[in-house]
């Protein structure tokens, strides 16, 4: 066990990650009132991985993927997505820009129906205004015919087929978690970002949505980006693992590191005395 | 044989209500074809507070301002250069629309009731300044009287028949374009944003921009329900555009379905005829009104034909005749 350890903390800085550096935080801050949810934070996403965002409540983890977002501002550091700064970008042009997010409490548009929901989605790649809308002009029906098109094959992709006319809030919960990436994979995004995806779920859907997940970055060449509570899906499913504690980065690295790494078992079990 | 009938019925309701809109003024006279002038009014302005109210769901209770410019400019323009009317009209239109840019351009992050209290502050300034009389323009509380009929050159529309059709034709058209707008990317971004604005955020909409283009073209709406108001009357005044007028409008998408083009209709029938038949106890139809609103809300709070959502459209139950998947 000794000699296990050593050999983690010793690999700490030499562990490889292939791909290119997808999103990039550089000393991240986010204060509320003096408070810092997020401090210094210096985080990687690499192509092509899943990442997992771990930590106690409390530990900044929404906050870091509301700023990546664009829902805050953050006061210093920089979000770098492709190379190119985001930071302090409004929500939708960094939706634009490829990185699309679902919420840890679903955000749904309850009174539209799943289509619609879907079709919302594609709102950021489409550009029919309101002369094109009027006139119905031939570009407009085409756009149209290709927001409802590219909707309906994501409803298929999710297994929401046969909901697509019901109200969003009329399905089961755990088909509106499905809905809810369906319509950030409607926006045609390179990085995906799900907060507590499997919050909610029972073991047999959480098993379903983290396959789905692989197979999507498998086909659709996606990065994911996740936090999750549910320590077996994140063991299970995840290629790097950063994990916070107080706002603060305290580990990263592979899961086999971070199940080893005392400080990430100090942060949930507290110190043993 | 229900569902066989429905379809058919569906289809034969548009022309049905066409043709009994163009029939009611040569079934009655006077008095009450005036009556259904100012019914198409208020189909106008609560079809224009939809667009704000009832499809982007943000509070506006100043929207009479946004009437009172659509009145003002046709006036002021027609009696000072004597601009023809119908000129005017789209020009009320841009008036009215560029207004409401520049006042909603600084409040345009407001949520729910804050918002609503400041339209509500917007409107009585729009009141006030007109009866302060900026630069002589406006004629203070008298208006401004002497406005000339719609005319196109060798066709003068004078009468309460010429009024009739033309305001009804101005609401045919608006319906066909608000319909239109509804069902495109423009209208499900509204409602995304009346439904959760971070989702709408996070969906890629531009919360902002939307939000201003549905108070413009709103406003846009109201300008031209003030154009052919102005026509009509001959003369404006400040007390046309209370906040009384506001809320009458607000309770027309309320007492229809926010967002229902059928509803605004109903709404506004029951806001414009309902004083008209309890004329006779003119003294608590107030209080009647009051009453049938507190019912309604009771009632039916989704208003009296709210809108069909997530149903689909008959071209839709078409195409899933013919395609059977899923």
């Amino acid at each position: 066990m000794g000699s296990l350890q050593a050999r983690d903390s010793a690999a700490e800085d030499t562990f490889t990650r292939d791909g290119a550096i997808v999103l990039e935080t550089a000393g991240l801050t986010k204060s509320f009132g003096g408070l810092a949810a997020v401090d210094s934070l210096d985080m990687r996403v690499h192509r092509g991985e899943i990442a997992s965002l771990i930590g106690p409540n409390g530990a900044g983890k929404t906050t870091v993927f509301n700023v990546v977002t664009g829902i805050y501002r953050p006061e210093r550091g920089s979000v770098f997505f492709e190379g190119k700064e985001i930071t302090g970008r409004p929500p939708h042009r960094i939706v634009e820009k490829g990185i699309a997010r679902t919420f840890q409490n679903l955000r749904l548009f309850s009174n539209m129906s799943c289509l619609e929901n879907v079709m919302a989605g594609r709102h950021c790649r489409t550009f029919s205004g309101v002369a094109a809308s009027l006139f119905r002009t031939k570009s407009q029906r085409n756009e149209e015919r290709e927001i409802r098109e590219r909707a309906e094959e994501r409803l298929r992709l999710v297994g929401l087929w046969e909901f697509r006319d019901e109200l969003a809030r009329n399905i089961p919960y755990g088909r509106q978690r499905m809905l809810e990436i369906a319509r950030a994979l409607a926006t045609s995004p390179r990085l995906l970002v799900l907060d507590e995806p499997s919050s909610g779920l029972n073991p047999r859907e959480t098993e379903d949505l983290m396959e789905f997940i692989r197979a999507i970055i498998r086909d659709e060449q996606l990065t994911v980006l996740l936090i999750e509570h549910d320590m077996n899906v994140v063991m299970g499913i995840s290629d790097w693992v950063t994990v916070m504690d107080g706002g603060e980065k305290i580990s990263e690295g592979p899961p086999a590191h971070i199940y080893h790494d005392p400080k990430v078992i100090e942060a949930y079990l507290g110190v043993r005395s | 044989m229900a569902g066989t009938l429905t379809p058919v019925l569906r289809r034969a309701a548009l022309p049905f209500v066409i043709a009994l809109f163009a029939a009611y003024p040569f079934v009655t006279a006077g008095y009450f074809i005036d009556v259904g002038f100012f019914f198409g009014i208020y189909v106008l302005l609560g079809l224009s507070l939809n667009i704000v109210l009832g499809e982007a769901g943000l509070y506006d209770l100043g929207h009479a301002g946004f009437y009172a410019i659509g009145a003002y400019t046709t006036a002021i323009l027609n009696t000072r250069f004597g601009i023809p009317i119908l000129i005017l009209l789209p020009v009320s239109a841009v008036a009215a629309g560029l207004f409401a840019y520049l006042v909603t351009f600084p409040i345009i992050h407001l949520r729910g009731d804050y918002l609503c209290i400041v339209t509500i502050g917007m409107g009585e300034i729009v009141r006030l300044a007109l009866i302060n009389n900026p630069f002589g323009l406006t004629g203070g509380p008298n208006g401004v009287s002497g406005i000339q009929s719609p005319s196109l050159g060798f066709l003068t529309i004078d009468s309460s028949l010429g009024y009739y059709f033309l305001v009804w034709i101005v609401v045919g058209v608006s319906i066909f374009g608000l319909l239109r707008l509804q069902r495109s990317r423009i209208g499900r971004a509204w409602n995304c944003i009346r439904e959760d604005e971070v989702a709408a955020q996070a969906a890629g909409i531009n919360v902002r921009a939307y939000k201003l283009l549905a108070f413009v073209l709103g406003a846009a709406l109201a300008g031209i329900a003030g154009n052919l108001y102005a026509s009509k009357l001959l003369i404006v005044s400040p007390e046309s555009f209370s906040f009384w007028e506001s809320c009458l409008m607000f309770s027309i998408v309320l007492i229809g379905g926010m967002g229902s083009v059928p509803g605004v209709i109903i709404g506004a029938a029951a806001v414009s005829l309902f004083p008209e038949i309890f004329r006779s106890f003119a003294n608590y139809r107030m209080v009647v009104f009051g009453v049938a609103m507190i019912l309604m809300m009771m009632v039916r709070p989704g208003g009296l034909w709210p809108r069909r959502r997530g149903g689909m459209e008959g071209r839709d139950l078409l195409r899933k005749l013919w395609r059977r998947d899923g």
